[in-house]
């Protein structure tokens, strides 16, 4: 029975089929415990709280994918949304001069953090340390305390938030939802048909062969980490879009959200593992959870962190455990059918093995 | 490179350490009238006595080559549960000893999930990180939890011998046990062992996953301690009491010359570190720089601690000329983890 199923699924699909199946399971007990959960208000509420986690975890799980991580991410988004926002209280650009802006100052953020990670050989944990610290300092020192406020920016920042794309009967696909799914897909086909997203699943899988075969690690690396900065710029445009008001406090804890559902969503934080779709889903069960618990009677909103730390638990040990397991398996099955048919082709001839 | 040219090249940043408090010692001196008086140097050292002493168990965590990111949020933890049980009446000694449980039970099972289920112990204590601060939201939600007895708060904020108190008088005690266990005992030696190569340190017959769960369960407990004492120095705990602390402490233990890659590192070294970190922030407070600021000169100095050493052994491989480097290197500690 394990043998016919191993034949069809791989164990990477077969744990995103779990988190697929955890997720609809979310929403369906949510919908019997809140009314009207389904309704096109709390629909739209949840798929606009979606976009700013999805574009940061994209970035993210290209960094996680090379056995490295950006805890800085925050600060990032945090950092450009300020400075681009008092950009904006003094001068009159266009919305899309404003986004480029803030993927430039976001890419820029990220490029030293890929410096010093790999070409500096800083470990990436002790880099984006050390930089979630310095660039929130830096957003702190620049602003003196003070706060940009929605009334000081120009009128299409407060009618941007709602512009919707399609609507079809209520349910609105919100432009701010519709850059996180272009970006979505967009990383998707990256990390699917470019030589560039192949070679960081190479890098993640086993650094040294791959230097050893010639791929320009270093150099993919220090991409990784500038991409997943221009990412988290574009969220930062994106933050100050959507609130308006930016304090110096602006995004802080998002990282731990980010990564939280990079590794739900299956991708191994020694690298080399990981899919869009994964990530997808894990960003879509911690909001539904974040959002869900808050509305749901029976807990208080203190138990969320909670929560998430015990989800990041259990989905690395299932990864560790029962994947490890599935995996072994796999392995197994497929060399089982490669002898059988190696029996057949010889004709049943015996001493095989 | 060989084992030999970086303990020499360690032996030569401890000095270098030396001249760098030498250095902020006499900004200091120059600075304030009094500073050399024991009250000012009780006081200083009280300020962050917490993390100083949660260093000393990081430096063993670290040396064994693994990382702890949720020390901060259990000395959230710990404070929380002694402020939610002091509040439910519950007598304070034995509040004390539950806090101190749940701190060495919930270190053992970070030492768990990494040595016997095999996960990398960056993604354990990340989950630590974000959920042990969640268990102290549930505790205490947003409330400021304060009503210690008396006993309690005066052992945090007065002095037993002058100006010294208990919480110094205890690292001390601490870094001294520290030391002695790291480099003059069995377990210490396997420390070592373990960081600087894990699947040797198996084929050895070393007890790693043993070793790394009393590692993993004494850094729990250590920083639980460390959470009591700040909520006896402060009279109240928040659930975001010690964020961020876990910079200051990693920080504080490579800045001491304790490799992130595991089996290098020296206690002198993190006692070196901690009295320049401490002397430091002094003087950016004497300097006017705000506590925020401050933070971010601790995490440039966070990266510049690795980066100048990779860069001063990369200039020296270039420079010395040395027969041709073996092509296969041993393995790192992590990829072994990950084998097994």
């Amino acid at each position: 029975m394990t043998d016919r199923l191993l034949r069809h699924i791989r164990p990477e699909q077969f744990r995103e089929l779990i988190l697929l199946v955890v997720t609809i399971g979310a929403l369906l007990f949510f919908w019997t415990q809140i009314p009207n959960y389904f309704d096109p208000r709390s629909i739209n509420r949840l798929t606009v709280g979606l976009a700013i986690p999805l574009v940061v975890a994209i970035g993210q799980m290209m960094v996680v994918l090379t056995r490295n991580i950006d805890l800085s991410v925050s600060s990032t988004v945090g950092l450009t949304a300020y400075v681009v926002g008092t950009f904006l209280t003094r001068n009159e650009v266009s919305p899309w001069v404003a986004a480029v802006m803030a993927m430039l100052l976001g890419c820029a953020l990220g490029a030293i953090n890929g410096l010093l990670v790999a070409y500096g050989g800083v470990p990436a944990i002790i880099t984006t340390l050390g930089t979630l610290a310095i660039y929130r300092v830096v957003l702190v020192e620049i602003s003196g305390a003070k706060t940009v406020t929605t009334g000081d920016l120009p009128g299409w920042i407060g009618s941007l938030p709602s512009k919707t794309l399609v609507t079809v009967r209520d349910y609105d696909l919100r432009l701010m939802v519709a850059i996180a799914l272009i970006v979505t897909i967009a990383g998707y086909l990256v990390l699917r048909f470019l030589p560039f997203g192949r070679r960081l699943y190479a890098i993640g899988s086993n650094p040294d062969a791959a230097r050893m075969a010639g791929l320009p690690a270093r150099r993919d690396v220090f991409c990784a980490f500038v991409i997943c900065g221009g990412l988290a710029g574009l969220a930062g445009f994106m933050y100050l879009v959507r609130f308006g008001n930016i304090t110096v406090t602006a995004a802080q804890g998002l990282e731990l959200q980010v990564v939280a559902a990079v590794v739900v969503g299956g991708a191994s934080i020694l690298g080399g593992q990981g899919t869009i779709f994964g990530v997808l889903l894990g960003v879509m069960l911690i909001e539904i959870l974040q959002q869900s618990l808050l509305r749901w009677s029976g807990l208080s909103e203190f138990v969320k962190d909670a929560i998430l730390g015990l989800l990041i638990l259990i989905a690395i040990t299932v990864d560790a455990v029962v994947l490890g397991r599935l995996r072994e398996a796999w392995v197994n099955t497929r060399r089982r059918d490669r002898a059988a048919a190696r029996l057949v082709m010889e004709g049943g001839a015996d001493g095989a093995d | 490179m060989g084992r030999i040219d970086a303990r020499r090249y360690l032996r030569r940043w401890e000095s270098l350490l030396v001249l760098f408090l030498l250095v902020v010692l006499a900004y200091n001196i120059t600075q304030v009238s009094n500073f050399l008086t024991a009250q000012n140097q009780a006081n200083l050292f009280q300020l962050s006595i917490e993390k100083a002493i949660v260093a000393l168990i990081m430096t063993f965590v670290i040396i064994s080559g693994e990382i702890d990111l949720s020390v901060a949020s259990m000395m959230a933890l710990s404070a929380a549960v002694v402020a939610r049980l002091n509040e439910s009446r519950m007598e304070h000694v034995l509040a004390i000893v539950v806090a101190l449980a749940v701190g060495l039970g919930l270190g053992a099972l970070n030492g768990f999930f990494v040595a016997n289920v095999g996960i990398n112990s960056l993604a354990v204590t990340l989950a630590g990180y974000i959920g042990y601060r969640g268990l102290a939201q549930v505790f205490i939600e947003d409330n400021s939890v304060g009503g210690f007895p008396g006993w309690f708060t005066r052992l945090g904020q007065k002095g037993i011998i002058g100006p010294i108190t208990f919480s110094i008088i205890l690292f001390f005690i601490m870094a001294a046990v520290a030391g002695v266990i790291l480099h003059y005992s069995g377990f210490g030696r396997r420390v070592y062992t373990v960081g600087s190569n894990a699947r040797v340190a198996i084929f050895s017959g070393v007890p790693v996953a043993r070793t790394r769960i009393i590692i993993f369960a004494t850094s729990g407990l250590v920083s639980a301690i460390a959470g009591i004492l700040y909520a006896a120095r402060l009279g109240a705990v928040r659930s975001s009491t010690a964020q961020g602390f876990e910079l200051d402490i990693i920080t504080i233990v490579l800045l001491g010359g304790v490799s992130i890659f595991g089996g290098v590192g020296s206690m002198v070294g993190v006692l070196l570190s901690i009295f320049l970190v401490l002397n430091l922030r002094n003087g950016m407070t004497i300097a006017g720089i705000t506590g925020n600021t401050q933070t971010g000169v601790i995490g440039l100095l966070l990266i510049l601690s690795v980066l100048i050493p990779n860069l001063v052994s990369r200039a020296q491989g270039r420079f010395r000329r040395t027969p041709v480097e073996p092509q296969f290197q041993a393995p790192r500690p992590e990829t072994v983890q990950s084998a097994g």
